[in-house]
């Protein structure tokens, strides 16, 4: 055999090796940019509005008396309900839809594709389901807290759904077996050996699914929240959460309830960075490598 | 199917082996049946079996018996339908949508496939290790307690596990370890590691699908040596694709074979030859048993 020397790469080709890579690094680099100003811009607002008042006070007309409180303990609430909502009902829904749907069915395929299409369906539309059927119509709870987080949760449960279900069928088939044949039923093989593993993957899904659910303004303005809480909310009271209330302020012509909503987007940026280093420590951490 | 579960221990197994040989005696006629010397009682009588999954027959009409006491081991080239039809043997085939069992299978003279019969009730007697070692993503502590934990087994858990460990032969090798993840251990250990869990729950049987073949052979062997030391008081069957190892270990060989059906391209096996491991290795009576074994097809 007589071997051909390893030529070294044309130059043209490298040039345009490298054009393109970075050409990408420029796209990268562009939306890194813009998200890093818009933070900038933000905190240089906002940063001034910060303080321990600022968390203590209810909302007001004057600027210097306002502050976040109603909108962050409704915020917590509402997520409380959510989490309360979707950790049940999505980690049941992909229990079944992957341990025990016959996909033979037509209806269980009809459930899948639903699924799939729910998790695009605009937020809007949830909003108005939850004032047609928890605010006003069969449940008529009124305006209050618990319709507002069980409209965020029916938003968001798709996305839960989904990625309990990847965690679920990320567990290898031959753990189930492997239970299975020590005289194990379904049930116990489920709950012992598939759940457990399946922990971290959906967990990762439900914080993401929550801080999705955090930032939502629209379904909560069709649900009915309120603009000016000067109270506590609770699940039976009417509610403001941070987004309403960072909407309400910018809305403001002085220039200092902009400030206010700056100082606002902080705080609600701090508790979504927050939520989504966990999910990715989460995920690092604990994610079952087969 | 339906006693009470067994204390642990030497008498428990005299116990329950007397029982199993009464059990067989009175409900199967020994004697007219054709069946090679020397062959211990039967605990499984497979009459005329044959499996399809979603109508396309995998495996069909195979009949002979399987001994107490004995390793008795399955071979044939790749789809001849060992696999499936040890799967049956613990009704894991209940788990694979489509599948349908025809022809009867008694275990101690009890249809396995009867209607009353319960398959969680059958795989807590016979057990099951699979072809790659699946451990739990748990300690290895927590991996043999599992069984014996899911079936409410009572009595002091240290115990049982120390107790399986040390049958797998792998107690002296992990006693000081037992709380890491079993996921640190080699491919070898792992696989003892699940022979030991099914030895944990007390079965009567080991089913083990090619448990060998993601090993080296040093593990290989071991594993090979605790088979031959299992037998003194479990009944194994094997599924191999390694002649050797058949001829190594087992007392009694079923030689499978597989055609294609050339309307519906379907592949289905058959059972060529039963008989004793010695004789099926030097001495076969079909000639397709003797290409196969002498490594001329296959």
């Amino acid at each position: 055999m007589h071997g051909k020397a390893v030529g070294r790469q044309d130059s043209r080709t490298r040039l345009r090796e490298r054009g393109f890579r970075g050409m990408l690094l420029a796209c990268l680099a562009l939306s890194a940019l813009m998200l890093g100003v818009l933070l900038v811009d933000v905190a240089l607002d906002g940063s001034s509005s910060i303080s321990t008042e600022f968390f203590t006070k209810y909302s007001s007309s004057f600027p210097a008396n306002a502050g976040i409180r109603a909108a962050l303990l409704g915020t917590i609430w509402l997520m409380g309900v959510v989490i309360l909502f979707i950790v049940p009902v999505g980690v049941a829904t992909a229990l079944y839809l992957e341990e025990y749907a016959d996909r033979s069915r037509w209806y269980n395929r009809a459930i899948e594709v639903n699924i799939q299409n729910l998790a695009a369906v605009p937020s809007i539309v949830y909003g108005i389901l939850g004032l047609a059927f928890l605010v006003r119509g069969p449940l008529g709870m009124g305006n209050v807290l618990m319709a507002g987080g069980l409209a965020l949760g029916l938003l968001v449960l798709p996305v839960v759904i989904i990625a309990g279900r990847e965690a679920i069928r990320a567990v290898p088939p031959s753990i189930r077996e492997g239970s299975m044949a020590l005289g194990a039923t379904q049930w116990q093989t489920i709950w012992r050996q598939v759940l457990p593993a399946a922990v971290p993957g959906i967990a990762t899904g439900v914080i993401l699914a929550l801080s999705r659910a955090i930032g939502e303004t629209a379904p909560l303005i069709v649900v009915g929240a309120a603009t000016f809480v000067a109270f506590d909310p609770s699940l039976s009271s009417q509610f403001t959460a941070l987004p309403i209330q960072i909407f309400y302020w910018v809305s403001q012509p002085q220039d200092d309830f902009k400030a206010l909503a700056a100082g606002a987007i902080i705080v609600l940026m701090v508790l979504l960075l927050a939520m989504n280093a966990v999910a990715i420590y989460l995920r690092n951490r604990y994610e079952q490598k087969w | 199917m339906t006693e009470p579960e067994e204390q642990a221990g030497t008498s428990a197994e005299a116990q329950r082996e007397a029982a199993a040989g009464r059990r067989f005696e009175r409900i199967t006629p020994a004697g007219d049946r054709h069946r090679p010397a020397k062959q211990r009682e039967a605990i499984f009588d497979i009459d005329g079996v044959s499996v399809s999954y979603s109508g396309a027959v995998a495996v069909r009409d195979i009949s002979f018996e399987i001994g107490q006491h004995e390793i008795t081991a399955l071979i044939g080239p790749s789809g001849c339908g060992k696999s499936t039809l040890l799967r049956c043997l613990n009704r894991m085939n209940d788990l694979i949508p489509g599948a349908e069992v025809t022809g009867t299978l008694s275990y101690h003279g009890q249809d396995l496939y009867a209607s009353k019969v319960d398959a969680v009730e059958v795989r807590k007697r016979i057990g099951m290790v699979f072809q790659k070692p699946n451990p739990f993503p748990k300690s290895i502590f927590d991996n043999i307690a599992f069984g014996p934990r899911v079936l409410g087994m009572k009595g002091d858990m240290d115990e049982i596990v120390e107790r399986a460990l040390r049958r797998g032969a792998l107690w002296d090798e992990v006693k000081d370890r037992l709380k890491t993840n079993a996921f640190g251990m080699s491919g070898g250990q792992q696989q003892r590691l699940c022979i030991a869990r099914a030895l944990a729950t007390d079965p009567d049987v080991i089913l083990m699908d090619e448990p060998c073949s993601a090993l080296d052979p040093i593990s290989t062997g071991k594993i090979e040596d605790l088979m031959l030391e299992l037998r003194e008081n479990y009944s194994i069957v094997i599924v191999t694709h390694n002649m050797q190892q058949a001829a190594r270990v087992s007392d009694r060989t079923a030689f499978f074979t597989v055609s294609l059906d050339e309307g519906t391209g379907h592949r289905t096996g058959r059972m060529v030859e039963f008989d004793e491991t010695e004789k099926v290795f030097t001495n076969p009576s079909d000639e397709r048993t003797e290409a196969y074994v002498t490594g001329k097809v296959g």
